[in-house]
């Protein structure tokens, strides 16, 4: 292991175990007022007339009247209004907001508020939708031939669900006027100079007039990526409108019906098999956008990226489509699109080798890139692909190869067993040349005359440990004790655009440029002067150039690694999955402290299992979601998963600080294939099951439908 | 009416409001105690735990008359313990803390386990914590470390 490596007590461990961080709804002031909204309670309405009772002194209604900008939040696009226009387009929409000094007050105002509606048809369900929010396609290669010459085509259907983030903390943010008649935007959220620059626009102010400071987060997962741009420029309507600070924090039913999620997919598959190989596939991916486009058209570009999973398929076709429905937006998760469609080719890939009647895990070496290879998009995996391995050393933890094979064979009894495999990459950052084009990195280091060294950057701690890990490298390089350089969460009025907090970037990206710039100022150091020094992003040489109308080049620079196993004991008599072991085995380059890299895995891990079992969210034949709280949308819990192992296996990326590649988003991806593998086997028959989550009853229902 | 008395971190305290109030809103409001944490408000996540008797408690589910003559600790009072010193190295160690939104409630209820069970297996620290949600760590390193002050705590419970 690297000196890097070592752990360390990370730098906010102190402030979180005494609980005296500061979160959005920690700050005591009886000044701020609370922001609460009057939502759509249909799917799909014309509004008509909100009725307003009059208000007592200190109260105001805020709507779209109130905007001094554009009405719209600015995102990929902006078609997300900060309040409802003339329509309503799903349950929840905010339509307006009460604002005033009793909370109490706040919500007797709410519930007399009328809204008239003339209803609407929705659209709910995406296999009837008809807007298409975004529509890619690419291939390569000769799928006609290669269909014409096939010995067998394939042809299945995946879906997945929701999935919701479910941070321990809702969202909340506080909108703060300044005496110098400046506004402070402040609170939970992972994208500093997203929010601004969607303020900017609804507020028409220029960028000094605003700034945007994170408040300690109580996790994010993707979650606090779009949302808070929406919630940022609604409390900087109401406080500009009230002139007053105007805070709003969520309640968890609220936060989990109405906020953006995973989008839920619908996957087909066709398979061209010739000679016991795949030689072709052609692929529809749709996903489930809900009511406005948020982060839809990227979610899906990362996602038809890795449909073909990491097998070297010659010819390939692509289609993926995000469409809208009349149900709350969904947007950025951990994964971001690539869960659903890593889900779909590890079951058809799976699937297949059943009906060849070979090992599913050998049929999926037979295709496995390799360094050198084309990917998806005719770009080329530069660098090794060392998910051999990887297997390898999952397979000494917990046999998997002789368990896979073994309970492949028919069971009988209550208890049954299944051995599940999955395996996946994760590309680090943005999509194609967002980082080189859109993002454009910068950052800073400041030196102080004591010596000390403060890093300016815009990245978030949401958890993963960047008030640590950044500090890390900088003080490696420069030779400093940790505790002489400082990352505080960051205030766009004090730090430059080093762009967000997604996209497993972070690390990777941001901290490449902290090396770069500790170097620098290393080389210029003068003892007991104040300086600054600067790097801005550059592309490796390497890349080749990606070019999105023809989904064409190298869409990530590098890809970290991960193989999963999850060993299951099926209960056939109550339907309840137990898992006996859950191994994952992750490259995301040199762990910059191996146990804040750790916790990543452990925790992403978790995650996947959740999603991949008990996580279950549907809406109604209204589009009402009804799983809105934790009593009806399970997590998993320290009980569930006791035996999850996770293991590291470094393969080092020259561009990364120290070889580090992204890891946020990985050890989520693959685990909903590897579990419902392993349910499969235990279920034998030959069933093939085609969604997550796979739940109890799921199982029951294939128990009774196939009488196992 | 008379006031509610109730002991908090190891002060007498009398609090004159209504005695329905949810006792986490009061205890955040108006005695300012901003480590229990809102997260879910009904009981689910454990975020508000508090001791009260040395009962672990979601404290947004318990009306504040109720409390009347208990003994009511908080992280806030908690944190200048020994025990606490103990956790604290223990969760520094496995960096047990991501996001930290659940950390108060989860230090709380690791004292009341350990309070119960000096000495608790595996299976039996999974048991403790598992009416405290976490979604950031997956909670081998919360796990580890209630393992780790155990048995580095040794006599301390």
């Amino acid at each position: 292991m690297q000196n890097i490596s070592q752990p360390v007590v990370k730098k906010d461990h102190e402030s979180k175990i005494t609980g005296r961080a500061i979160y959005v709804s920690d700050y005591h002031d009886d000044n701020i007022l609370t922001g609460k909204f009057l939502r759509s309670t249909l799917a799909h309405a014309k509004l008509v007339s909100v009725d307003v009772p009059p208000l007592p002194d200190g109260y105001c209604y805020v709507d779209k009247t109130d905007v001094p900008g554009d009405n719209n939040v600015n995102i990929v696009k902006d078609d997300t209004p900060v309040f409802a226009r003339d329509t309503v387009e799903y349950i929840g929409e905010p339509i307006g907001m009460i604002v005033g000094p009793e909370e109490s007050e706040v919500d007797h105002i709410l519930s007399k508020i009328k809204v008239s509606y003339e209803e609407l048809e929705p659209v709910l369900d995406i296999r009837k939708a008809d807007t298409v929010f975004f529509d890619y396609e690419f291939g390569k290669g000769d799928m006609e031939k290669a269909f014409a010459e096939a010995d067998k085509i394939y042809e299945e259907e995946f879906t997945t669900g929701y999935q919701e983030q479910a941070y321990m903390e809702a969202q909340g943010m506080i909108a703060e006027p300044e005496k110098d008649g400046k506004m402070l935007i402040h609170g939970s959220l992972q994208c500093p100079y997203y929010i601004h620059g969607a303020i900017m626009r609804a507020l028409a102010c220029g960028p000094d007039q605003i700034h945007i400071k994170q408040d300690a987060t109580g996790g994010a997962f993707g979650g606090k990526e779009d949302f808070p741009s929406i919630l940022g420029c609604q409390v900087a309507v109401a406080a500009k409108k009230a002139n007053a600070p105007v805070r709003c924090i969520f309640g968890r039913r609220e936060d989990m019906e109405f906020t953006t999620k995973r989008h839920p997919s619908l996957c087909t598959y066709k398979v061209a098999v010739k000679d016991g190989h795949v030689t072709a596939m052609d692929i529809d991916v749709k996903f489930n956008g809900g009511a406005y486009t948020t982060l839809s058209a990227v979610v899906l570009q990362r996602g038809i990226i890795c449909a073909d999973g990491i097998y070297n398929i010659e010819n390939l076709h692509v289609r993926g489509k995000a469409l809208k429905t009349n149900t709350a937006p969904t947007g950025a998760y951990r994964g971001f699109g690539a869960p659903q469609t890593f889900f779909a080719v590890e079951m058809m890939m799976d699937h297949i080798a059943m009906d060849l009647g070979i090992d599913s895990l050998k049929f999926k070496e037979l295709h496995m890139v390799k360094q050198g290879d084309a990917t998806s998009t005719s770009g080329k995996y530069h660098f090794p692909v060392p998910v051999p391995a990887m297997l390898d050393e999952v397979d000494r933890v917990c046999d998997l190869r002789r368990k896979h094979e073994e309970y492949a064979k028919p069971q009988t009894g209550r208890y049954r067993r299944g051995m599940g495999i999955s395996m996946h990459f994760h590309g680090a950052g943005f999509t194609g040349s967002g980082e080189r084009d859109i993002i454009k990195a910068v950052c800073r280091l400041h030196k102080y005359p004591d010596g000390k060294v403060e890093i300016l950057a815009s990245n978030g701690e949401i958890g993963q440990g960047l008030l640590t890990t950044f500090p890390k490298i900088v003080a490696h390089e420069l030779n400093l004790p940790l505790d002489q350089v400082t990352y505080t969460y960051p205030d766009t009025a004090r730090v430059p655009d080093s762009g967000p907090t997604v996209a497993s970037r972070s690390l990777m990206v941001v901290g490449e440029l902290l090396r770069r710039c500790a170097i620098k100022l290393r080389s210029q150091w003068k003892d007991g002067e104040d300086q600054i020094v600067e790097e801005h992003f550059k592309e490796p040489d390497f890349v080749i150039p990606f070019y999105l109308d023809k989904f064409q080049g190298d869409a990530y620079p590098t890809y970290a690694w991960g193989v999963n196993a999850v060993e299951v004991e099926v209960d056939t008599y109550t339907g309840l999955t137990k898992i006996l072991g859950a191994y994952g085995n992750f490259d995301v380059g040199t762990p910059i402290d191996y146990n804040i890299v750790m916790g990543q895995m452990e925790g992403g891990f978790l995650q996947g299992i959740g999603f991949a079992s008990i996580e279950q969210m549907d809406y109604d034949n209204k589009g009402r979601i009804r799983n809105n709280s934790f009593t009806d949308y399970l997590i998993p819990t320290s009980a569930d998963v006791p035996n999850m192992k996770c293991m590291l296996h470094v393969e080092e990326y020259p561009d990364g600080p120290y070889g580090a590649k992204g890891a946020g988003e990985l050890p989520l991806v693959g685990v909903p294939a590897a579990y419902v593998e392993a349910v499969e086997q235990a279920l034998g028959h030959g069933v093939k099951l085609s969604h997550v989550p796979f739940t109890a009853e799921d199982t029951l229902k294939v128990i009774a439908k196939e009488g196992l | 009416m008379d006031a509610i008395q109730f002991q908090l971190n190891g002060t007498k305290t009398s609090y004159s409001g209504d005695a329905a109030n949810r006792l986490l809103d009061v205890l955040r409001d108006t005695y300012e105690m901003t480590s229990v944490k809102c997260g879910c408000k009904e009981g689910e996540c454990g975020a508000c735990s508090v001791l009260i008797d040395g009962m672990l408690i979601n404290s947004c589910c318990v009306a504040v008359g109720s409390v009347d003559g208990c003994n009511i600790v908080t992280l806030e009072g908690y944190r200048e313990t020994k025990r606490f010193a103990a956790l604290n190295k223990a969760f520094a160690s496995t960096a047990a803390a991501q996001c930290g939104f659940c950390i108060p409630g989860m230090v709380l209820a690791a004292e009341a386990l350990l309070s119960k069970i000096p000495h608790p297996t595996e299976a039996q620290i999974r048991d403790g914590l598992s009416g405290n949600l976490c979604r950031c760590t997956g909670y081998n390193a919360i796990v580890n470390a209630v393992h780790l002050a155990a048995k580095g705590g040794n006599g301390l419970w």
